[in-house]
């Protein structure tokens, strides 16, 4: 073939390649959005999330041709290994510890984010656009926050590390002079061409992760993975217009709109203002409140005949619940009581476990129908009705003292268990909760405390009640 | 309209998507949609890719090879977190009795 024979040939194929990619970017796109709306219903969310991954698949594939693009080779190794250690990782992990395997997907999300940026300033990319290097620039800051922070969620909840807020003297300040040498190494990036820069700024930026998240408490997590989840998708966004990639600005910035929603529902849910969960521990300054009564202790046999002489029970999962693994013990003392004629609801608090929705995933792991989940506004009427409320590892969230002014909790929705006519608390031990604040309910009259691991204390209430 | 004034666009439009998408949601859905949207944004393995497709020097290459790792750890994981927590309210209308 004569060298210039195929002049004329190339381009063209290359723009039909071109279109036909972004032709598939484009279907992406839609079905992404499709995906998520499916995934808003409990309907149809898992065929929501399968058409999401189909479109994930499609777009990965066709990249590989993309005109000019070097290097298959070692995109393939490096997605077979990001893939599979994933995957395998994934399926591996117990049903509990899927908030931490969020904010470490969604970490290294943001990761990918800052190398594309890294890649990009190093290159010298934008030398003529200044708009777009600014936006590169942004993504690689909130990308790289993201990375380093989610890792710190992980760690914190995983029990590599103290789930306590981290403090140090002088941390805002510190914590301050990071964040603005950060955006000071950004301007400094944004208006040079060498290296030094970058990488300071990189350094500092993924510092600042670190520093911003010691400081949140294991109680603030959910709003705080919540928060990495936007910025990530925020990251993505801007990434995608740095490379002119139409698939990375609609899914980065749908994520990043929808990921902010999520997060100030959460904290609302909470009555937490973002900025104090960001600025301060939980629970600090907390006052010390007089706390009247004692805490009555029951044993399983009495706790057993209180429940089967109920004719409306309602069950308040927490946190301890998921720690026990004790969904499925759960389930079958409820079977129990219905196959006894007694009427069982599960009360659901935005925020019970570490995420919204936690409490709800273990259930339906556990094969609670949905229908006898109830919401904090439909449920809380109910407990004035009920026989027994039993409180399964929940503390904070079922603390009467948020209804007091001054109270660390003071303002933030609960269930209202002190309402309900007796009240049974399954708790392995005398702790507080997270906001470190003491329980009223667990001194009033009609609570009486089960002390124990909740899936074994609930194991042993089956029997017990079995027998009755 | 030059592109950017187009992209601008693009960006409005789907911040608006997500908040919509999003606003009406049931809260039991909060922690599967989180990892959902988790998973979405996993797309960036995309861009990464894109990104070591064009790395010349071992440096960018290095850096770009790290990317497309992340990228589709978060794609990978994204789905099978969101998968094993859907998988579970498939099942559930009527699992319950």
């Amino acid at each position: 073939m004569a060298p210039g024979g195929l002049s004329g040939y190339r381009p063209m194929l290359f723009v039909a390649m071109e279109n036909f990619v972004e032709l598939i970017y484009f279907l992406t796109a839609l079905l992404f959005i499709l995906g998520l709306k499916r995934m808003s219903s409990p309907n149809t969310a898992r065929s929501g999330v399968i058409w999401a991954g189909i479109a994930m698949v499609a777009a990965t594939l066709v990249t590989f041709f993309l005109p000019n693009l070097h290097n298959q080779g070692l995109m393939i190794v490096a997605i077979v290994i990001g893939t599979v250690v994933a995957w395998i990782a994934a399926k591996r992990v117990q049903m509990t510890d899927m908030p931490q395997m969020v904010a470490i997907y969604n970490g290294m999300g943001g990761g990918a984010a800052g190398a594309i940026a890294a890649v990009e300033l190093l290159r010298g990319e934008f030398a003529e656009a200044l708009g777009l290097k600014l936006l590169a620039i942004l993504g690689a800051l909130i990308g790289s926050v993201s990375f380093t922070g989610s890792l710190i969620a992980f760690a914190k909840l995983q029990g590599l590390m103290s789930s306590r807020p981290i403090q140090f003297p002088a941390q805002k300040l510190v914590n301050a002079a990071v964040g603005v040498g950060a955006i000071l190494l950004a301007i400094w990036v944004l208006f040079s061409q060498s290296g030094l820069p970058i990488l300071a700024f990189f350094l500092l930026a993924l510092g600042f992760g670190v520093l911003m998240t010691l400081p949140i408490g294991g109680g603030d997590m959910p709003v705080v993975i919540s928060l990495y989840n936007a910025f990530t998708g925020l990251a993505v966004g801007f990434e995608g217009f740095a490379i002119g990639n139409a698939a990375l600005i609609v899914a980065g910035t749908v994520v990043g709109a929808a990921g902010t929603l999520l997060t100030l529902l959460m904290a609302k849910a909470m009555n937490r203002s973002l900025w104090s969960v960001l600025v301060g521990g939980f629970g600090v300054e907390q006052e010390a409140g007089e706390v009247k009564g004692s805490l009555k202790p029951i044993d399983l046999e009495d706790a057993a005949v209180m429940l089967a002489y109920a004719s409306k029970v309602i069950f308040v999962p927490g946190y301890g619940m998921a720690v026990a693994q004790a969904q499925h013990k759960l389930r079958e003392v409820a079977d129990v009581l219905e196959a006894k004629g007694i009427e069982v609801k599960y009360a659901i608090h935005p925020v019970a476990g570490r995420m919204p929705g936690h409490m709800n995933v273990l259930l339906a792991e556990a094969g609670v129908a949905y229908d006898k989940l109830y919401d904090l506004e439909d449920i809380n009427p109910e407990f004035p009705q009920a026989d027994v409320a039993v409180v399964i590892g929940a503390n904070d969230v079922v603390n009467p003292a948020a209804h007091r002014k001054g109270s660390p909790l003071y303002g933030m929705p609960i269930l209202d268990v002190d309402k309900a006519k007796n009240a049974i608390v399954i708790k392995r031990g005398q702790g507080k909760g997270f906001a470190g604040v003491e329980n009223e309910l667990f001194f009033a009259d009609n609570t009486r405390m089960l002390y124990g691991d909740a899936q074994s204390v609930l194991g042993q209430l089956v029997q017990s009640l079995k027998k009755l | 309209m030059d592109s950017t004034w187009a992209a601008l666009y693009i960006f409005l439009l789907a911040a608006f998507t997500g908040y919509e998408v999003i606003s009406r949601v049931p809260v039991i859905l909060h922690t599967p949609l989180m990892s959902g949207s988790n998973f979405i944004h996993g797309i960036v393995v995309v861009g990464a890719m894109v990104v070591l497709g064009h790395a010349e020097t071992p440096l960018e290459q290095a850096i770009g090879f790290f990317g497309v790792i992340l990228g589709a750890a978060n794609a990978a994981g994204g789905y099978a977190v969101t998968e094993r927590m859907l998988e579970m309210f498939e099942r559930k209308p009527k699992g319950g009795q």
